[in-house]
């Protein structure tokens, strides 16, 4: 520990009596890889700001300090998959009084929610030699499907500079600024030579929303969804558009089954593709 | 973090219907962790150590089921959000094996960058966020930049460090999309990682001054001689290539983990536990690394270890996993710079291939130890099973020992000190439950009296 980084610092110390009164945040996980929080964590250049500016009460994940609410505002990551979540979602609810729901777990199921086609309990029984030792739902779903949802971010993971934008709007009172264009637009924005276009490859950007910046075909790849269908997204057309195209059935509802599959516009594309894949592994399931 | 599973695991039967076991895991559920940990004490004897992992289960062994291998590499990579990179390329050795794949040199050099971006990432984040406040006594790192600003500032920097090289090759920090079977579907150019140079530079100091500090921190003292297993090559520090060893005699391929070890379910954990076939435990991660392969550590690595002193200390205490953390993590900002500086791009970024049926098997080394992908596949190359063993299921066993170990120091403090020192011993670990950190909460359980 450099002695005089104590001292520098000690100007800038300021009391809790001195600061304005800042918004008290809840991080709060359900049923995900964590990397949706971990993007809090990586805001490096605005983390020390940010904690400044609002009173981070819970977060498992970054503090030991706990709270049990009221929050102003919760952040909610992962999908609800277990009874006991089902439960503590409305518990979290009523506690919070902003719930922000953020990546796709949380805003679509995640990919966890290929479940949903009906195999969890056979995949229980595959994974776990006692499956009655688990207490799970047979599915994964949204968060909004329990309770109200007051904002989104969506992205698997989200958007760093999404995030960023929620909390300078909360801190402000103003409406974050999201955009819902589709990928092709943020492509077009960044420059990037359509991959479907000059290299033929199978890209879910006509119907993906943006906010990831369109990495996918700027790195030489097809999108495959994080960010869950735009708001008018014609997916039948697109499907159609492999068909022509040469991409066979199974391959297109692949495409569509992924981190945002059980997204409504979505689901039904994606539904073949999970009865294909795993029709050999279960024989009971129809 | 995570289920995983195995051909045939065995099943523990939880000790005896004798009252040992006091808490379920259902009623510790309601706890806002994803762990906890179950002590019971005894007429001053430990009986049960536990460490329950109730994660709610993806079944991603499942959810690559029909997949192909370029798919695969998407879903798995969403079992952590820490170290997507290793799971990414534990799937991708495996396919690249089993196909034969050519790997161009610089594809290769490119890859063993994208894994020093990875443990940068983590190492940073557990050494400054999660894991330097327990032995400087704050609740997070939040409390401790309000009197050590620049010390976290600098955790901040050297951390935002190991995200621009995976954001460089990967397009993002998380869930990087180049990573593709026989290569990156686009390799970055030259300009684009030489603009991280001077970062990189700038960085090597403050990852020596990282090391100096933590090799300051007093560990609790308990040391025990643990088996160790780490990923070793003999020409570099092994983070994809090598033989899986151990510090007692074993010597596999990287694809033969399952040939010593086995998963087995326990009552108490959503997490299946790996043990070697005559049921032993033994430890993953930093420490067994720097103790297995401290000869192939970059210069300037293996010059600031010697300056600790402490690599006995690394081996023998599990506290000290903070001082092998931050050896790997100048390792890594050194080798980063190494890269970069000599950077060619590769002639062919992506090798083309020929899926074939069989069997893919891989270790690799994530940020918090070795991590087995198995994988069979069919005529048209696509998964018909999956094993999945992450570091933290492997590691389950020999934390649950140590908290056996340690426990006799420990139990004869107040409650809320053994708490503190019980917690710390799992976070030395860098387990990665998901909520990977903080996440614990203990009971003990004192048969001979009222509990706490």
């Amino acid at each position: 520990m450099p002695a005089q980084e104590s001292r520098a610092h000690a100007g800038r110390q300021r009391t809790r009596a001195d600061r304005p009164a800042r918004p008290r945040v809840g991080v709060a996980k359900l049923t995900s890889c964590d990397g949706c929080q971990l993007t809090l964590l990586d805001l490096e250049d605005h983390l020390l700001d940010i904690v400044d500016a609002f009173e981070i009460v819970e977060f498992p994940e970054a503090t030991s300090n706990r709270s049990s609410g009221p929050y102003d505002v919760l952040l909610v990551e992962g999908s609800v998959s277990t009874p006991d979540q089902a439960e503590w979602i409305g518990e979290l609810r009523r506690r919070a009084g902003l719930l922000v729901t953020i990546g796709a777990c949380a805003t679509a199921g995640g990919i966890q929610a290929l479940r949903n086609w009906g195999n969890e309990p056979a995949w229980r029984a595959s994974v776990y030699p006692r499956p009655d030792l688990l207490e799970t739902l047979p599915t994964s779903t949204a968060v909004s499907d329990h309770v109200a949802v007051d904002a989104e971010l969506r992205g698997c993971p989200i958007d760093p500079h999404q995030l960023l934008e929620l909390l300078a709007a909360l801190r402000t009172g103003r409406r974050p600024q999201l955009p819902d264009e589709s990928v092709c637009l943020a492509c077009k924005r960044r420059g990037t030579v359509c991959v479907v276009v000059a290299e033929g490859i199978p890209c879910l950007g006509p119907v993906t929303q943006t906010g990831c910046g369109a990495i996918c075909p700027a790195y030489g790849r097809g999108c495959y969804a994080c960010f869950g269908p735009h708001e008018q997204a014609n997916v039948e057309s697109l499907a159609g558009w492999f068909r022509q195209h040469g991409v066979d059935d199974a391959s297109a509802a692949r495409l569509f089954a992924g981190f945002t599959a059980y997204a409504p516009p979505f689901r039904s594309e994606a539904e073949s593709a999970t009865r294909t894949a795993h029709r050999q592994e279960d024989p009971s399931h129809a | 973090m995570h289920e995983s599973t195995g051909a045939g695991p065995g099943l523990v039967v939880p000790p005896g219907p004798d009252g040992e076991i006091r808490y379920e895991v259902s009623e510790l559920t309601r706890v806002e962790g994803e762990g906890s940990l179950n002590l019971v004490v005894r007429g001053g004897e430990v009986v049960t150590a536990q460490l329950a992992i109730f994660e709610a289960p993806r079944y991603f062994e499942q959810l690559v089921v029909g997949r192909t291998p370029d798919e695969v590499i998407d879903i798995v990579a969403r079992i952590c959000g820490i170290c997507p990179v290793a799971y990414q390329m534990s799937a991708v050795h495996a396919f690249e094996d089993l196909f034969g794949v050519a790997i161009d040199p610089a594809v290769r050099t490119l890859r063993r960058l994208l894994y020093c971006g990875e443990w940068i990432e983590s190492h940073a984040l557990h050494i400054y966020l999660l894991h330097a406040s327990d032995f400087l006594g704050y609740p997070s790192a939040i409390e401790m930049a309000a009197d050590h600003r620049e010390l976290v500032a600098q955790g901040l920097r050297l951390k935002r460090l190991g995200n621009r090289l995976i954001e460089v090759l990967g397009g993002r920090a998380i869930h990087p999309v180049s990573v593709r079977v026989g290569g990156f579907s686009r390799a970055p150019g030259r300009r684009a990682l030489e603009a991280l140079l001077p970062d990189l530079e700038a960085a090597i100091p403050e990852a020596q001054a990282t090391l100096d500090w933590v090799a300051t921190l007093v560990p609790p003292d308990y040391v025990r001689e643990p088996q160790l297993l780490a990923l070793r090559h003999p020409e570099e520090y092994a983070y994809n290539h090598g033989r899986i060893v151990s510090n007692d005699g074993i010597d596999l391929a990287p694809g033969e983990w399952g040939t010593a070890f086995r998963e087995e379910q326990v009552a108490w954990s959503h997490a299946l536990q790996a043990r070697s076939h005559s049921g032993g435990v033994y430890l993953l991660g930093p420490s067994a690394r720097v103790t297995l392969s401290s000869e192939t550590l970059h210069p300037l690595a293996a010059e600031g270890l010697a300056r600790t002193g402490q690599a006995e200390m690394i081996r023998r205490n599990v506290f000290s996993s903070i001082v092998a953390r931050g050896v790997e993590l100048l390792h890594a900002i050194a080798e980063a710079r190494d890269i970069v500086a000599d950077y060619r791009e590769p002639e062919v970024p992506r090798a083309s291939w020929t899926p074939r049926p069989g069997i893919a098997a891989w270790a690799t080394e994530a940020p918090r130890g070795l991590l087995f992908h198995r994988y069979e596949l069919d005529e048209q190359g696509l998964i018909r099973h999956a094993q999945i063993v992450p570091p933290t299921s492997q590691n389950q066993g020999a934390i649950e020992r140590d908290l056996a170990g340690f426990a006799p120091s420990i139990i004869s403090l107040p409650h809320e000190e053994a708490t503190h020192r019980f917690e710390q011993l799992i976070r030395s670990y860098d387990p990665c439950i998901s909520c990977a950190t903080h996440f614990l909460d203990l009971r003990v359980d004192r048969e001979d009296e009222a509990a706490p």
